[in-house]
């Protein structure tokens, strides 16, 4: 089986796919990539399926090879990345071969990046799923020389296609359905809370990211002693101090501190992309609007490999260009005459 | 407001769910219909509906939103709701799990049963004589909210959060008690220390407890719980007795 070797990893590197929906009643909440949409990028881009697990790396890059060349995509935060010293495109298939030293830079630009192989991470399953959960003990961050086993790649003749991405690394706003206790703050608050700008705190990990703002807080009267409930991801909590927090992928899943809304799925990348100091705004949707950006993973992959589009080369930037093959399916001429 | 509500509330809770919320505040009688509720959607079987969570006073219904919608699924919701409940059920299991409240391992016990209005020996009396059901887990793996202690025990979570805490920590808020799973901040206080595991991730079985058990713990000296703890044959010295 190949493998991928890290010969340097970045403090914040874990095998992501989509996480384990269906375990909230005995506390385990869904986890997997914390920005969805990138895995789903990365899976259009390669061919393959919404199962495929990929490197989630949280603000640092690391050093990868390969046992056996394989193509791959980068997807999510803007991380500088070169094969050799060649530089590789963002948002693109590649090719890495065998031995060949991947090496991928600090993010410039959103918080997690994605390394997606056309033949997945195949490391063991547990409870159906490969995505690491920090907080439930499943699985661990990945370090430097760790050797994980991948898929081969089908398909290594295939032509390179893009997928243009519009930006959700910059913040922005926010869109935001009710949740059970939206109801439980006051007309003003929510109101102040629709009209605030926030920044990200720079505290802020898999399980949620802390929000700064100027003024006075969102809290209310009676705030810490409600009766725990169940909790999704994309949930806005308060503390007691009135300080907000956005869940995200490996959120608890239940919580005492009031929710004033919940982040919608299609925005919530956008948050989990926000830097620390990213400017974020929230905007109210009724039930009826949010229910109506609803969409499935395979949806969203079918319309994301729709979107690609062929890579067109210029001969003179290809360096290895003799080792290609130029001329394929020939034939005897005859085709078209034939029954 | 002690009583589960006479209509639950039906919330949306992501664009993929619905809670059924039986009370505002925590209370067996809204627990125990959360519970049951969760029963009678599972048997149910709605199209569409991919997950059953119950929690201390709600349930949510999850669903596929390309398979319905939540027009379909809150339907038969209500014609669920509409149905006769059954009654309490009883225990089926009672776990006996060893606690130590020495200082060294509860830090804020004193702290905690002066907001109870009492001292900190009626505080572990109070902790240990009563058996507390398994209302719900949650919030990490297998992590149970035990409950209910009385009523002045309704102390109020701590504003700012504890960053860390010990595995095994017996900590409390709101009349309830919770044996901590989970390496994350916390407003609960932290009033003992047991050394069980309530979730196994390396087993066959992840999850110790199930909604519905009976927890009572005892309180064992310093020396006692040190060699609980390294005793590695048992889960925290804990026992479990099948009642049905």
């Amino acid at each position: 089986m190949p493998t991928l070797t890290l010969h340097k990893a970045g403090p914040g590197l874990t095998v992501q796919d989509l996480g384990r929906p269906g375990w909230k009643a005995q506390g385990l909440s869904t986890g997997g990539a914390a920005d969805p949409l990138a895995l789903l990028e990365g899976a259009a881009l390669l061919g393959a399926g919404t199962d495929n697990a990929v490197i989630e790396m949280m603000g640092f890059g690391g050093t990868f090879t390969v046992s056996e060349g394989t193509h791959f995509a980068l997807t999510g935060a803007v991380m500088q990345a070169n094969i050799d010293g060649a530089t590789v495109e963002h948002n693109t298939t590649q090719f890495l071969p065998a031995g060949a030293k991947l090496t991928i830079a600090g993010a410039t630009k959103g918080v997690y990046g994605y390394l997606a192989l056309a033949g997945g991470i195949t490391t063991a399953p547990i409870m159906d799923s490969r995505a690491t959960h920090l907080t439930a003990g499943i699985g661990t961050r990945l370090a430097t020389d760790d050797a994980l086993p991948i898929g081969a790649d089908m398909d290594r003749m295939r032509a390179p296609v893009k997928l243009h991405v519009d930006d959700r690394l910059s913040g922005g706003t926010i869109r935001i359905m009710p949740g059970p206790q939206t109801g439980f703050f006051s007309d003003q608050t929510l109101a102040a809370f629709a009209t605030t700008t926030f920044q990200r705190n720079p505290r802020g990990n898999r399980q949620g990211i802390r929000l700064d703002y100027e003024g006075k807080g969102f809290g209310m009267q009676g705030g810490l002693t409600f009766v725990s409930d169940l909790i999704v991801s994309g949930d806005i909590q308060m503390t007691g101090d009135g300080v907000p927090y956005i869940l995200l992928a490996e959120c608890q899943t239940i919580g005492g501190y009031p929710r004033i809304g919940s982040v919608i799925p299609a925005d919530l990348p956008k948050v989990a992309q926000a830097a620390p100091g990213t400017a974020l705004r929230f905007q109210f949707l009724s039930v009826v609007e949010a229910d109506a950006t609803a969409t499935t993973y395979a949806a969203q992959l079918r319309q994301l490999r729709a979107r690609c589009t062929p890579v067109l080369r210029d001969p003179h930037d290809i360096a290895d260009l003799l080792g290609y093959q130029l001329i394929s399916g020939a034939t005897p001429g005859d085709d078209l005459e034939r029954p | 407001m002690n009583d589960a509500l006479q209509d639950p509330e039906i919330c949306p809770l992501g664009v993929d769910g619905i809670l059924v919320r039986f009370a505002r505040n925590l209370n067996d009688t809204a627990n125990a219909r959360a519970l049951a509720f969760r029963d009678q959607v599972e048997a149910a079987d709605i199209a569409g509906v991919t997950e059953v969570a119950p929690s201390l006073v709600s349930v949510r219904i999850g669903f596929d939103p390309s398979a319905t919608d939540r027009n379909a699924v809150t339907t038969a919701i209500l014609t669920l709701l509409a149905e006769p409940m059954s009654g309490d059920t009883p225990p089926r299991r009672l776990w006996r799990i060893p606690a130590c409240f020495s200082p060294d391992h509860a830090a804020q016990l004193a702290e905690a049963a002066q907001l109870a209005g009492c001292t900190v020996d009626q505080a572990i009396a109070e902790i240990t004589t009563q058996q507390v059901r398994v209302m719900a887990i949650g919030f990490a793996p297998g992590q149970p909210y035990l409950g209910l202690l009385p009523d002045h025990w309704n102390i109020p979570r701590q504003s700012a959060l504890t960053d860390t805490l010990p595995q095994g920590a017996l900590i409390c808020a709101v009349r309830q008690l919770i044996i901590w799973a989970a390496e994350a901040p916390t407003g609960w206080r932290h009033i003992g220390q047991t050394a069980f595991r309530v979730y196994l991730p390396e087993t066959k079985q992840p999850f110790a407890l199930q909604p519905g058990d009976v927890v009572q713990f005892a309180a064992v000296s310093d020396t006692d719980f040190a060699t609980i703890q390294r005793d590695g044959t048992t889960n925290g010295g804990a026992r479990c007795e099948v009642l049905r």
